[in-house]
């Protein structure tokens, strides 16, 4: 029993020991601009058109439900102009963010944990470093970055999309005319909906793009690693995406 | 000159190198050969700091390489050409962009890394195959991209490892061939990993064999081939017992 405890502790130890290295490792990268600068703008250009279709999907259906519930939920109690309030305020803060992070944990996050992780196991990292390329440069600081960068901007189009999904949802099925849904839209909105949101998402952006890289440069073993490694860059990633998500709620809120 | 000094290196509690020591001297080629599993592969890439040593270090010009810091290896590795047992090419890349992929590292322009990249895929009678990616090329010819790759960059040193494993005979004589090709056209010093005798004899200047973690026995061809060392014996002949 002490022993288990002890052999977990060490293990724990030394894998926020890797993480410690990774981010410093990482950090030295960054001075090398000449290479990461050009690969960002190609892993910028793979994450956006690779998860805007994703994000858009799942926001625009949330959208829906989003109206059809609130009008469900007030109705006789809340005017029903409230309906934009709630569709608004949802997306902003909550819904856009988280929704199309996990959505794009798995898309992102295992497709580069499986990206880097068989890059990995064919030596294709280790001859990236022969020929005197920084794997933390070439690889790592391109997708986090890019991940950073695009997942505020990914969200915002989610968002949009939600909102323009409930208001044709309040036209077409709630008989909530578009000044009314307007109306509630307008009612609390605070500048900081918005900054919130998208500050949340560039925190996700780059906790799934650094989980992916740090799980996928770990893989060993072949085939076998590769999906160990896709897999629990997924589930790490959205664990975290949730803890996140409630530690800015807490700071920021 | 390459040095390796009393390495010692272990795995999960399982000791690999023991103690190795080697000199392999300026222009010549040595041929570490052993059994599967000895470490050959483990002292290759402790030459350019893939791996960190347990104890003892490699020396490359004077430089012990586990002392060098990030800039230092990079500064290394730019003078050492390395050949993968698969090759190991950027499968999301054309033939010529792994090639260009070390040369754009130098800051070379872009003539004259087109000019090198043709030179060395014409080296290993590749010309032609700049465009395809490395999935539309057989096993022979794959190897073949990786020594253009390494050759490319116009190293000091080029190591190899297990440059002929999984291929069949005559395309494995061409790597042969293709090796020593490249020591007489580039001058450069060469380490190669391999079990495949054949090839040990043909590109090797000096064979020495990696037994239980150090160097069982070093000589020319001629000496290994007459060894009374039971081990290495019974390893050059493929005898079973």
């Amino acid at each position: 029993m002490i022993q288990a405890i002890g052999r977990r502790s060490i293990s724990a130890i030394e894998s926020a020991g890797r993480f410690g290295h990774f981010l410093m490792d990482m950090g030295r990268g960054l001075r090398d601009v000449r290479t990461w600068g050009r690969l960002v703008v190609v892993q910028m250009r793979r994450i956006g058109v690779d998860s805007l279709p994703v994000a858009l999907f799942i926001a625009a259906f949330t959208g829906v439900v989003l109206a059809l519930q609130a009008s469900y939920t007030f109705t006789g109690a809340v005017p029903l102009y409230f309906v934009g309030t709630l569709v608004g305020k949802t997306m902003m803060l909550e819904l856009g963010p988280v929704l199309a992070g996990l959505a794009l944990a798995g898309r992102v996050g295992a497709s580069m944990a499986a990206e880097l992780g068989t890059m990995k196991v064919t030596e294709q990292v280790d001859a990236l470093e022969t020929l005197a390329y920084d794997p933390q440069s070439y690889l790592v600081i391109p997708r986090v970055l890019a991940g950073t960068l695009m997942f505020p901007v990914i969200v915002a189009f989610a968002v949009a999309t939600g909102i323009v999904t409930g208001w044709l949802t309040s036209l077409v099925l709630l008989d909530l005319s578009t000044p009314d849904f307007l109306k509630g839209l307008r009612l609390f909105y605070v500048f900081k909906d918005v900054w919130f949101g998208l500050l949340k998402s560039a925190s996700f952006g780059f906790t799934i793009t650094l989980i992916g890289c740090i799980v996928g440069l770990s893989t060993r073993g072949g085939a076998e690693g590769v999906g160990r490694s896709t897999t629990r860059a997924v589930v790490y990633a959205a664990i975290l995406l949730l803890v996140l998500d409630a530690f800015w709620a807490v700071v920021l809120l | 000159m390459i040095e390796f000094q009393d390495l010692h290196k272990a795995f999960d509690g399982k000791q690999v190198l023991q103690g190795l020591s080697l000199k392999v001297r300026d222009a010549e080629t040595v041929v570490i050969i052993g059994y599967s599993g000895t470490g050959k592969s483990v002292a290759l890439k402790h030459i350019v700091g893939l791996l960190h040593p347990d104890a003892g270090d490699v020396i490359v010009d004077g430089q012990a390489v586990s002392t060098l810091d990030r800039d230092g290896l990079t500064q290394l590795r730019q003078g050492i050409g390395y050949v993968f047992q698969f090759a190991a090419l950027f499968d999301s890349m054309t033939v010529a962009e792994n090639l260009a992929l070390g040369l754009k590292k130098r800051r070379l322009d872009d003539d004259e890394i087109e000019e090198r990249v043709s030179e060395a895929l014409a080296l290993v009678d590749l010309s032609g195959t700049g465009d395809r990616m490395p999935a539309e090329l057989s096993g022979g010819m794959r190897k073949r991209v990786g020594i253009a790759r390494a050759i490319a960059l116009r190293p000091r040193y080029i190591l190899y490892d297990e440059p002929t494993t999984g291929l069949d005979p005559v395309t494995s004589a061409v790597i042969d061939r293709l090796m020593i090709r490249t020591r007489e056209h580039l001058g450069v010093t060469g380490v190669v990993v391999t079990h495949d005798m054949r090839s040990a004899y043909t590109v090797g200047d000096r064979v020495a064999m990696l037994y239980e973690g150090r160097i069982r026995q070093v000589g020319t061809v001629a000496e290994i081939q007459e060894t009374g060392d039971p081990v290495v014996r019974q390893f050059i002949e493929g005898r079973a017992e």
